[in-house]
């Protein structure tokens, strides 16, 4: 829009017309990204679903040699009681060649700290490469699990040896609260 | 003409009693609560007392099926705890109420008096190791356990009527909260067979028993006083807070929206009058 | 109207993209060039609003389905999750449901303008019809919506609409099943209502779209209803009528902000916060407030009309209400559009919004409810104190003589001195009559407010005198009533007056005001008037 050139008051004007329409302009932009948020924070997990995030197992009717597999937070986890053989592979291969390196100790450290059992070993069952579940010995040339997908092979700690997988099995954060009894989450 | 004058008052006298036992419920009188103003906020101390009434009272033939122990404290809720810097000690400690100001949330899975509420309840659900229906300690995902398994088990205990949900029932019916507070203190100690009369219910006669009595649910706090006024105080209180979690959350949030809305609208005014300042229309 | 394009592309880019898909062309066309009449008021800034009510409840809607789910077991518990555990739920909740109410409030200011102004007129029928197109999907929209909830009010809504469409005669079984994909509102019905509401909202965008493209083909109408002639009568949409849309759009989510953050609740009904139970209907049944003029006129038809039948007459009243304003446009005779200077017109246009908005609380009161009435309800009860009672059999020749033979024996039992006699019919031709002779007669008036009241009273009266008498002759005397239905018939009977008679017939004997020669020149002579 072209101002009156000769108006004396045409400076004045137009630094109060641009404040205005400024200031109109930010507020409504501002409104508008204050908007967009309860928009975008509504598609976050639900007051419910965060509340779901502890699981308690009883351990008890797992025999030596077994797993189970249990529910948590809407994916599995491996819940294994492992045999001296496994216990020993598994701490023998800790000087290993790893991709991955951690001691087979260090993954079953518990969620408050304190150090496991070397009998349980609590891992989430999908693989770190592209989520899959892995098998147990089936395949594994390590006497561990095996990911059917793409042919990740982790060892008796859940530890990633060959295959296109770049980490280790995860540990889910678990705490005994009995001798066996544990928590996850 | 006197005797005319006696049979009309007798037949009116006979016909109130009449439209009063089919008649229209009594409209509920206005009940003072915390939460009535725009900018009422609940008491969470009486939504504290109102549980306890809930559990101790109602608890045993109405469900609340769309809470669950978490929800005592989450945010907004009567039981949600803060870490607050204690005035004596100077160290981080977790109170169960709302610090007056400071204090942080503390999630409600952290919460040890949720933990607490929930553990107390003895929750029927399917066994993982055996797939059975056993019993277990509640857990504070659990829903607020039903007194009866299906509408029909309900009914079956309660002589056919069947305890209504109070999840929402604040909402659910008219006059709300002051309904609920007139209905369960509004027992005129009649009955007829299994009904009892109550003025505020529709039909005036209502399958539900006065449930609440002078003392019958021990308050801790020596101060407030155990009779049935207050009871039913803190149990619509309650209700009230359970139909309605978000309310001090909306209404917080309503006052910043609508304090931006207004100078948005101002400034929106002032710039259309710019524009079209050398318009004629 | 919209004449050549003044867009010119400035930048490489943009002449790059004119060439190819001239977008910002359209765009600048249609909301920056465009000229609009210098002399619009606010009442044409509900059309912006419209167009964010649909984004809202779009937007909000959309949102809403990621969480909602279908199921007759789950729908309200998945509500309840929605305004409890989602983030934010309870606000994008509040939102969608007091949208629908902000929706129609901005579309029935937007139609009763276009009614005021005349826009319905040539050269803009179709730019009406397609909003009138509008209006309904909004309906069938909102109807489809008000479901999804269910609670009680859901359910019974959609079970009393439903079977609306029962009262077509043949077909209207049939179409009545196909809709509900079952023979009650159940699983199928809550699954297809799901889907079609999320469809049809998108068919109203595909339609506003058509009813933009109309307005920006025949030009906006204007408060003075004359064309556009000259430059001098417009301004720039942008920013001109922008800036004054966005203003009114402040006010408008002020109070529409108000509803959410304060009174989410206020406008819906309780009943609907308790989970739809198929084997009791709710007290009352009503639907949602904007409804409530078509629900009014719905059952002002409580009579049969020749072969059609009240509930079938009720429904093409209905929809008949709604129909009319399609051919608005061949009803009105008058050449000049706009009422500002139709004098009578707008009387009669004034009492019909009167009308609407009293249709719509006769929606909302029970029909049965007495407004008015000639006198008290009174009954005059008589009976006899001591004498003798007896009793002797009537039988007549067949059941066509029974009268005949009832008032023989009653007159001969009268004329042998009976103080008092009631027949008592038990059969086509066999009954008793019962005698009192002797005795005084004795009579008590009662009187009530309301018919069942006056029957109540009445056997109180009999309670009270009890076994003193062997029997009562009751007299009611009910003097006419006016109730919710009878004021709704005398609305409905304007509201098609208006359309059908007075818009043709007035339009043909007004004598119109002096209508200005352009929108230009009232404006210019106001602004001289204001400064002499």
């Amino acid at each position: 829009m072209a101002e009156a050139a000769g108006d004396a008051h045409a400076g004045d004007e137009s630094t109060r017309r641009d404040f205005i329409f400024i200031a109109a302009g930010s507020a409504a932009a501002v409104g508008a990204a204050a908007t967009i948020w309860p928009f975008i924070n509504q598609m976050n997990p639900a007051a419910d679903t965060r509340a779901l995030s502890t699981t308690e197992v009883d351990l008890s009717a797992v025999e030596l040699g077994q797993q189970i597999k249990v529910m948590w937070q809407g994916k599995p986890v491996f819940v294994r009681h492992r045999t001296a053989e496994e216990i020993a592979a598994a701490q023998r291969d800790d000087f290993a060649n790893l991709k991955d390196p951690q001691a087979d100790a260090d993954r079953l450290i518990q969620e408050d700290g304190q150090a496991g059992q070397p009998e349980w070993i609590v891992l989430q069952a999908s693989c770190t490469h592209l989520g899959c579940v892995p098998t147990f010995a089936e395949g594994s040339a390590f006497g561990g699990w095996f990911c059917p997908c793409h042919g990740s092979d982790y060892d008796t700690s859940g530890r990633i040896r060959r295959g296109p997988a770049p980490r280790n099995l995860d540990i889910a954060p678990y705490v005994f609260t009995g001798p066996t009894a544990i928590r996850i989450g | 003409m006197l005797r005319a004058l006696t049979a009309a008052a007798a037949v009116f006298v006979l016909g109130a009693g009449v439209a009063f036992a089919a008649g229209k419920a009594e409209h509920p009188h206005d009940h003072a609560f915390s939460f009535d103003s725009p900018v009422g906020s609940y008491d969470m101390a009486a939504v504290q007392r109102g549980f306890q009434v809930y559990q101790q009272v109602c608890a045993s033939c109405h469900s609340m099926d769309h809470l669950s122990y978490r929800h005592l404290g989450e945010q907004g809720g009567p039981f949600a705890a803060y870490m607050v810097r204690s005035h004596d000690t100077g160290e981080m400690e977790m109170v169960v109420r709302r610090p007056e100001h400071g204090g942080t949330f503390v999630d409600v899975t952290e919460n040890p008096w949720v933990r607490q509420i929930a553990s107390e309840q003895t929750i029927t659900a399917v066994d993982p190791n055996s797939g059975q229906l056993t019993d277990r300690p509640g857990r504070i995902s659990d829903r607020f356990r039903r007194p009866f398994p299906n509408e029909i088990a309900a009914r079956a205990s309660n002589g056919g009527a069947y305890p209504v949900d109070l999840s929402v029932i604040t909402s659910a019916r008219h006059g709300g909260a002051d309904y609920i507070y007139a209905l369960l203190t509004g027992y005129t100690g009649e009955s007829q067979g299994l009904l009892y009369e109550n003025p505020y219910f529709p039909g005036h006669l209502i399958a539900m028993p006065p449930p609440l009595g002078e003392g019958v649910v021990p308050y801790t706090d020596p101060n407030t006083p155990q009779t049935v006024e207050q009871y039913a105080a803190d149990v619509t209180h309650f209700l009230q807070w359970a139909a309605d979690p978000h309310m001090e959350e909306r209404k917080r949030l309503g006052i910043v929206v609508l304090g931006f809305l207004l100078v948005l609208t101002a400034l929106l005014y002032f710039a259309y009058k710019q524009v079209w300042r050398n318009e004629s229309h | 109207m919209s004449g050549p394009s003044t867009y010119e592309p400035k930048t490489a880019f943009t002449r790059w993209l004119d060439r190819r898909l001239p977008i910002v062309r359209l765009g600048y066309d249609s909301f920056v060039a465009y000229p609009t009449p210098r002399n619009l008021n606010y009442w044409w800034t509900f059309g912006a609003m419209l167009s964010l009510c649909l984004v809202v409840q779009i937007i909000t809607g959309v949102v809403l389905a990621m969480h909602y789910v279908p199921h007759i077991d789950m729908a309200f518990a998945s509500v309840q999750r929605i305004e409890r555990d989602v983030p934010f739920g309870w606000l994008i909740q509040n939102m969608h449901a007091v949208g629908a109410s902000m929706f129609f409030l901005a579309v029935y200011i937007h139609m009763f303008r276009g009614l005021y102004y005349g826009s319905y007129k040539a050269p803009r029928e179709l730019l009406w019809i397609l909003g009138c197109v509008i209006y309904l999907l909004m309906v069938a929209t909102a109807f489809l919506g008000y479901t999804l909830p269910w609670g009680q009010m859901s359910f019974w809504g959609a079970t009393v609409i439903t079977n609306l469409l029962g009262a077509l005669p043949l077909i209207g079984e049939p179409i009545k099943n196909w809709l509900m994909g079952g023979f009650s509102v159940d699983q199928p019905t809550l699954n297809r209502f799901f889907s079609l509401h999320y469809l049809l909202p998108f068919v109203i965008a595909g339609v506003v779209a058509l009813h933009v493209w109309a307005l920006h083909e025949a030009g906006q109408n204007n408060p003075a209803g004359v064309d556009v002639k000259s430059k001098a009568d417009t301004v720039p949409f942008t920013p001109h009528a922008t800036m004054k849309d966005l203003f009114a759009m402040g006010l408008f989510l002020i109070l529409f902000a108000t509803f959410i953050f304060y009174m989410p609740d206020a406008l819906g009904h309780a009943d609907n916060f308790i989970p739809a139970n198929p084997l009791q209907t709710p007290p009352e049944i009503v639907p949602e407030w904007y409804l409530l003029p078509f629900y009014a006129i719905l059952r002002a038809i409580d009579f049969n009309i020749g072969p059609i039948d009240s509930k079938l007459g009720g429904v093409l009243a209905m929809f008949a209400a709604i129909g009319v304003l399609f051919i608005l446009p061949w009803l009105d005779t008058s050449r000049v559009r706009s009422m500002r200077y139709r004098p009578i017109a707008r009387q009669f246009f004034l009492i019909f919004v009167v009308v609407c908005i009293f249709l719509g609380w006769c929606g909302g009161q029970n029909p049965g409810n007495i407004l008015a009435k000639a006198g008290p309800f009174s009954a005059t009860l008589e009976w006899v104190e001591g004498g003798t009672v007896s009793q002797a059999p009537i039988q007549a020749a067949g059941e066509s003589q029974w009268q005949e033979a009832a008032d023989t024996a009653e007159a001969a039992a009268r004329e042998q001195g009976a103080t008092m006699t009631a027949v008592n019919r038990t059969g086509a031709s066999t009954g008793s009559l019962r005698t009192v002779a002797g005795g005084a007669v004795q009579s008590r008036v009662v009187t009530a407010e309301t018919v069942d009241a006056l029957e109540t009273a009445i056997g109180a009266a009999k309670v009270e005198v009890g076994q003193a008498a062997p029997f009562f002759t009751v007299e009611r005397r009910l003097p006419p009533t006016f109730t919710v239905t009878n004021l709704s018939q005398v609305l409905t009977l304007y509201y098609f007056l208006f359309f059908l008679v007075i818009l043709p017939l007035l339009g043909l004997r007004e004598k119109p005001g002096r209508v200005p020669d352009t929108i230009a020149k009232p404006v210019i002579d106001g602004k001289a008037q204001g400064a002499s």
